[in-house]
């Protein structure tokens, strides 16, 4: 039984990844070129025009300084999207119920949501990394470190689309975290900035930020400079994982959103 | 095998809202039956439905699938059932043959597996040549069918439909008949909940009839049927029925010159009746049951319920 069970959620989990690349893959035009344009934009803007009369970062150009925190915003936006969509239109259309009346397992349906996700994220960081060749000089300090810390926070923030998409009871509801939450924290989180250029008290509240730690870890990873300790980051963005998926888990057994 | 295909004990559900749906109903259906769970709309049915499905959660009882508790062993149980589901719930922007393998896919069944399975079963139900289509392309009838192969791919041995006809036209609902008469006959369990009377009334060997949260009957088809006492007719003559036409013991109302209604015991033959009004000069040209027998009993039962 225990193999049965084992081949059963193997199986769905394969089901719903390859069922939610398919979902993003069909609209690429929706889903994965926006996210170019826009960091061509950002290039052009903040790189090229304004960057060059910041002038230099730690050494770094002020587009090279920007690009791992406009990478990780674009990673961890669609990641979150692709999640909270994909569960709130199938609750909408109710073939949610597909999933729900089947022998899968909730770890089962977490897992295969966030991979959705996280495979959505990281297409989005591949298609930003081409397009910034022609803006950035494209370091990497930590390869490994790199994939980890994308791979995270796209998890991370799978998981809190995830639970937008459980607690959400209309389309108004989807929208509310990432415009007066996600954004406005990813901007704070220093994408633009480093944080010894902001005045005295306005440093210590910045570090209350969790995107912050986010940024750092992956400008350390590219560039080799972090504003925060690197160990303390990645502490916290275990700890967030570990937190969201127990809340995802705890949600989906009582059924939240989804069973009556 | 367990012989039951499915035991519910004492099953009780109150809604967030405070409204008792279930009030500790019973139930048993064996392995091969074709049963029909009959109520009128919020009697239960749906929320019964929900529960045996894990949709809905229930407040108290207990649930077993052929012999395995949901409660224990959810992830064995809910590979016995297949459920066709009241409203329309696909993916539209997914085409049919993908709907088909994702939900094999949810059931542990492999894409190679259930490619050629899906061919089948959409061969079968006449999708076949729509599998690259989208469902919300598909009339409503063929939405229908998509439904019952979707809850089909895994072959379940208890399959659910929760009003599977609903607003499909006769065709499709003869097509739908034999289809379940053809997939019990070979050994599936269906439960059917319908509104259309006349459906039960020809497919199903058992019948619980819920209202209010409550079992008030629970026989076999024929048993319930055989309660009726007396069945209307209408008898369509080929002469005219004159002013002072009677008929001896029974109840009867001439509704035009070539129509009358007899009510005629059902212990009584029908022939007695033909032959007394032969004996009269009138010929029957033909005739018809006024109500369904079972819309009949249904109707006396939810109603004295109410009451």
């Amino acid at each position: 039984m225990i193999n049965n069970n084992f081949r059963i959620q193997i199986t769905a989990y394969n089901t719903i990844v390859r069922k939610e690349v398919l979902r993003f893959s069909r609209i690429w035009k929706q889903t994965l070129i926006p996210p170019v344009i826009t960091n061509i934009l950002y290039f052009i803007i903040f790189g090229n025009l304004i960057g060059e009369r910041i002038g230099q970062i730690e050494s770094f150009s002020y587009t090279d300084f920007i690009f791992p925190g406009l990478l990780l915003m674009s990673v961890i936006t669609h990641s979150y999207t692709n999640t909270v969509s994909s569960l709130y239109i199938s609750k909408y259309h109710r073939y949610i119920e597909e999933l729900l009346v089947s022998p899968i397992q909730n770890y089962t349906i977490l897992a295969g949501f966030i991979t959705g996700g996280v495979i959505r994220g990281l297409s989005v960081g591949v298609v930003v990394i081409i397009a910034a060749q022609f803006f950035v000089t494209f370091t990497v300090h930590n390869l490994f470190l790199m994939m980890i810390v994308i791979i995270l926070s796209s998890t991370l923030f799978s998981m809190c689309g995830f639970l937008n998409g459980l607690f959400a009871s209309d389309w108004d509801d989807i929208n509310v975290i990432p415009t007066f939450i996600m954004t406005p924290l990813t901007y704070l989180g220093g994408i633009f900035f480093s944080i010894s250029m902001l005045p005295g008290i306005w440093q210590d509240i910045a570090l209350i930020n969790p995107i912050l730690y986010l940024i750092n870890a992956l400008r350390f990873s590219m560039l080799g400079i972090t504003d925060v300790s690197i160990a303390i980051a990645f502490l916290i963005i275990l700890l967030f994982n570990i937190v969201l998926a127990a809340l995802c888990i705890y949600f989906l057994k009582i059924g939240k959103g989804l069973r009556t | 095998m367990d012989s039951s295909a499915l035991v519910i004990n004492n099953l009780t559900k109150t809604y967030s809202n405070g409204h008792k749906a279930l009030h500790g109903i019973d139930l048993e259906i064996q392995h091969g039956d074709f049963f029909a769970l009959l109520g009128p709309n919020g009697a239960g049915k749906s929320t019964t439905i929900g529960i045996i499905t894990s949709l809905i959660k229930k407040t108290s009882g207990d649930i077993s699938i052929y012999g395995i508790d949901i409660d224990k062993n959810f992830v064995k149980a809910k590979t016995y059932i297949g459920l066709v589901p009241q409203e329309i719930n696909f993916n539209t922007f997914e085409p049919i043959s993908e709907i088909i393998t994702n939900q094999a896919g949810y059931y542990g069944l492999s894409r190679k597996i259930a490619i050629p399975e899906s061919e089948k079963l959409l061969k079968k139900l006449g999708l076949w040549e729509k599998r690259d289509q989208f469902s919300r392309n598909l009339s409503g009838g063929m939405q229908r069918r998509l439904m019952v192969a979707r809850a089909l791919i895994h072959q379940p041995k208890l399959l659910i439909l929760d009003e599977p006809t609903a607003g499909a036209d006769v065709e499709v609902r003869r097509l739908m008949w034999d289809y379940l008469k053809l997939l019990n006959d070979n050994g599936t369990t269906i439960i059917l909940t319908t509104h259309y009377l006349e459906e039960a009334e020809n497919l199903c060997k058992n019948i619980a009839i819920i209202d209010d949260g409550k079992i008030l009957e629970n026989s076999s088809m024929k048993n319930f049927l055989g309660q009726l006492k007396n069945e209307k007719f209408i008898l369509y003559t080929e002469n005219l029925i004159s002013e002072d036409f009677s008929l001896d013991n029974k109840y009867f109302k001439v509704l035009d010159e070539n129509t009358i209604e007899v009510s005629v015991s059902t212990e009584s033959n029908i022939n007695f009746l033909i032959q007394e009004l032969s004996s009269q000069g009138i010929k029957v040209k033909s005739l018809k049951n006024k109500t369904s027998r079972l819309e009949e009993l249904f109707m006396r039962l939810v109603d004295k319920n109410d009451k």
